[in-house]
């Protein structure tokens, strides 16, 4: 019997729950550091970001209303996978060149921070939100509350750690995600997609394109149904014409740390909703 | 009981007029800039009147602020920031808060009859609201100064610096406390832009901070209007904005603020839905809906505005709410006993105007009570807008008048999908007498503040502000201290 040759991946985008092909038909190749070719990637037009916030706006209400327990619990199941496919993760991360010591380190890395975030979903409101002594005869309560679509530009660097740091604070309140990523780290994104489509996350919650984030993000930028842009991962090339069109429907523009986590992060993409109730009898 | 055997019907409720005194107060002539704790003259030279839009009178003219009023300003607040203020502990920064608090309290009467020459509103409601609110203002974040450690767990917070303000004219005073008080708890050193139609009451603020000896440049006020704004917005050395106002110009702030990369927070317009269901309790929901749009003649972002009343009721509940409007009284706002008073100017006027022109011309039906205007001045009586379709210009846009539109729902599921359907976001009202319902509908209203049983309630330890295109950030408490800080360090999140 002839050895076994290998079944390559095809790379795809991930929109509402399947992986369709960019409709504009375009790719781009990744090359690993051996210069060997990995993927020819989908490269993400206009159309499929816009597809792609359609896909979040309506995986959101349903999202954003399970319960605090259930979205963590999602978050965990996610981790149980990504352990599982933990070879997949270290291949993507060495075919780019890493050190294997660096590899295992960022998977590591990820997996834990991903668990870490998983557990803030019935967390974050008692420390972000307030029971208010107003003067008068009133309960007064502030809560968080999700802000909607939110539109991803993930840092390239760290590929793995970099994209779960910025996708987890931003679902796990009950945002809707619409992740762009570029160049090789693309290969970590789409390897992440399939985990998530495997695990329990409802289609439309985290949604990948791949291609050039200094195209796609002047019109998540200028779309008037993105609540938040998070550039944290912003690209090169990306000029503030584009940025400023983002007053248009006064979205939330958040730039943060590439590998922080903290509570404040998911704080970036919440609204403080506060809620008025007289005493009496 | 039939409708003629009301007393209402029959009772004289005209009442005798009770006017505030204005001998509390000392208008100047005129008025510069306070830039480095004295008063300066403009660069320009040039001034603008403020009027009492009651009675169209001239007050006093204002100086004008220029580009280089604004630097002198900001470089004012960048020398008391790296000194006196910068060093201070939050306790020392404490007091001064605590004292201005205690002046705002003891020269209450004072501001109170400024607030309303120059503004217009009704003296009940600048000494009932106003001043007292902008007091509480001081004296919550007083307490802040040396407590940041305990506000944001796990977080080293340290002032950003030198903050540009720009604030409304509906609650001159207010506005400016809502903001001064968190900026400089914070530590942080502020270049304040008051409205150009009621500067008086920022300017007489300027004579407290002297008084309770706060550091020259600690707090700049120019005055002017929007070239001035632009001039704060655009100034390299502000490290923060904040303001106040409509979203158009909101929007405007953000683009350049965006292009500095400099943090922001914006408190803009407002569209608010104010719901009332069959098993409200009635009369007090009448009460609340009424005083939720003709309050400070609707000059309020956070403005019921939008009345979505059960289709059940609709009809008594709309009669009931024109019969109280009809003895709403309008007049001299410095009467006790004025519940309208002024159009704050004759531009608001006519926006007004012309905003309830379009609606009658796309087909509302339009209600006024008979209503007598004053022959001076700027005014506008209370108007109801029936037959009213979600298209309409007049359920879209903001007002900012004493104008109510009416719109009915069947169901609970219906009033939120209307409650909603606005770029807006700011606040919300629900009539309901059944708690679930309170709270189920509390969560699907995407709005900032929502009041349930209640309305227009404010308090400097409730957090204010908007969703959507009413703007971001919080005003009051913990989270209205949070914009005036910045992280000193990053990756706080420990074992992740």
């Amino acid at each position: 019997m002839a050895e076994h040759i290998p079944v390559d991946k095809t790379f795809k985008l991930f929109i509402g729950g399947t992986f369709p092909r960019s409709e504009s038909g375009r790719t781009f190749q990744i090359h690993s550091a051996d210069g060997d070719l990995l993927a020819n990637a989908a490269k993400a037009s206009r159309k499929d970001l816009r597809e792609a916030v359609k896909a979040a706006r309506g995986a959101q209400a349903d999202w954003a209303g399970r319960t605090a327990y259930n979205r963590g619990q999602v978050l965990y199941r996610v981790a149980e996978v990504m352990e599982s496919r933990r070879a997949e993760f270290i291949s993507v991360l060495t075919d780019m060149g890493q050190t294997a010591h660096s590899v295992r380190a960022e998977v590591d890395r990820s997996i834990d921070r991903w668990v870490w975030y998983a557990g803030w979903a019935d967390k974050l409101h008692h420390v972000l939100g307030t029971v208010n002594p107003v003067a008068g005869p009133y309960f007064n309560f502030t809560f968080p509350e999700p802000t909607g679509v939110v539109v991803v530009a993930a840092p390239d660097d760290p590929p793995l750690l970099g994209l779960l740091s910025r996708i987890a604070p931003v679902i796990i309140s009950g945002n809707t995600a619409v992740v762009t990523t570029g160049g090789p780290s693309a290969l970590a994104a789409v390897t992440l997609a399939e985990v998530l489509a495997t695990s329990d996350v409802p289609g439309g919650v985290v949604n990948v394109l791949t291609g050039d984030k200094a195209e796609l993000l002047p019109w998540a930028l200028g779309h008037m149904d993105v609540n938040s842009v998070d550039l944290t991962g912003e690209p090169n090339g990306l000029d503030d014409e584009a940025v400023a069109t983002a007053a248009d429907n006064v979205k939330r523009i958040v730039r943060s740390d590439p590998v922080g986590a903290s509570p404040y992060m998911i704080g970036d993409f919440l609204e403080m909703k506060t809620v008025w109730h007289p005493i009496g009898r | 009981m039939t409708p003629t055997d009301n007393p209402l019907e029959s009772f004289d409720i005209d009442y005798a007029p009770a006017l505030e005194s204005t001998a509390v107060i000392d208008i100047a002539d005129s008025y510069g800039h306070f830039i480095n704790g004295v008063f300066v003259e403009p660069s320009s030279g040039v001034t603008f009147p403020t009027v009492n839009p009651a009675t169209e009178t001239h007050l006093a003219d204002i100086a004008d602020g220029s580009p280089e009023d604004v630097d002198r300003a900001v470089t004012a607040a960048r020398t008391a920031f790296e000194g006196p203020w910068g060093q201070m502990t939050g306790s020392e920064r404490g007091r001064y808060l605590f004292r201005i608090a205690r002046q705002l309290q003891e020269r209450s009467r004072e501001f109170a009859v400024l607030e309303t020459m120059d503004g217009g509103k009704p003296i009940k409601e600048s000494r009932d609201l106003d001043l007292p609110l902008s007091a509480a203002w001081f004296f919550y974040y007083a307490g802040w100064t040396d407590k940041l450690e305990y506000a944001f767990p796990n977080r080293t917070v340290a002032p950003h610096g030198v903050v540009g303000q720009i604030v409304p004219w509906n609650f001159p005073l207010m506005m400016a406390a809502w903001k001064l008080a968190p900026a400089l708890a914070a530590g942080n050193t502020v270049v304040l832009k008051p409205a150009e139609t009621t500067p008086l009451t920022a300017l007489l603020l300027a004579d407290v901070l002297c008084d309770v000896d706060l550091p020259p440049g600690v707090v700049n006020i120019v005055t002017g209007a929007g070239g001035t704004g632009a001039a704060i917005v655009d100034h390299p050395g502000i490290d923060k904005l904040a303001f106040t106002g409509s979203t158009e110009v909101g929007k405007t702030i953000q683009r350049v603020a965006s292009t500095r990369r400099i943090p922001l927070t914006l408190e803009l317009g407002g569209k608010a839905a104010h719901i009332v269901f069959e098993d409200s309790a009635f009369d007090q929901a009448v009460e609340g809906v009424v005083t939720g749009i003709y309050s400070n003649q609707g000059h309020v972002c956070c403005a019921g505005s939008r009345l979505l009343v059960e289709e059940s009721i609709a009809e008594h509940f709309v009669e009931r709410v024109r019969r109280r409007i009809s003895t709403l009284r309008l007049g001299n706002p410095l009467d006790k006993n004025t519940d309208v008073g002024a159009i704050n100017s004759a531009d608001q006027l006519q926006r007004i105007t012309d905003m309830v022109a379009t609606g009658v011309a796309e087909g509302a039906d339009l209600y006024q009570p008979e209503c007598e205007l004053p022959d001076k001045g700027f005014w506008f009586p209370p108007t109801v807008f029936t037959g009213v379709q979600q298209s309409h210009t007049v359920a879209r846009e903001e007002i900012f008048g004493p104008v109510l539109t009416v719109q009915t729902f069947r169901t609970a599921e219906e009033a939120v999908e209307k409650a909603n359907n606005t770029p807006y976001g700011l606040s919300a009202g629900i009539w309901t007498e059944k708690g679930s319902k309170i709270l189920w509908m509390a969560e699907k209203l995407r709005a900032g503040v929502v009041w349930a049983n209640t309305y227009n309630r404010f308090d400097p330890a409730s957090p204010f502000g908007g969703y959507k295109e009413s703007g971001f950030g919080r005003e009051g408490g913990l989270h209205g201290l949070a914009p005036y800080l910045r992280e000193q360090t990053s990756d706080a999140g420990g074992s992740a």
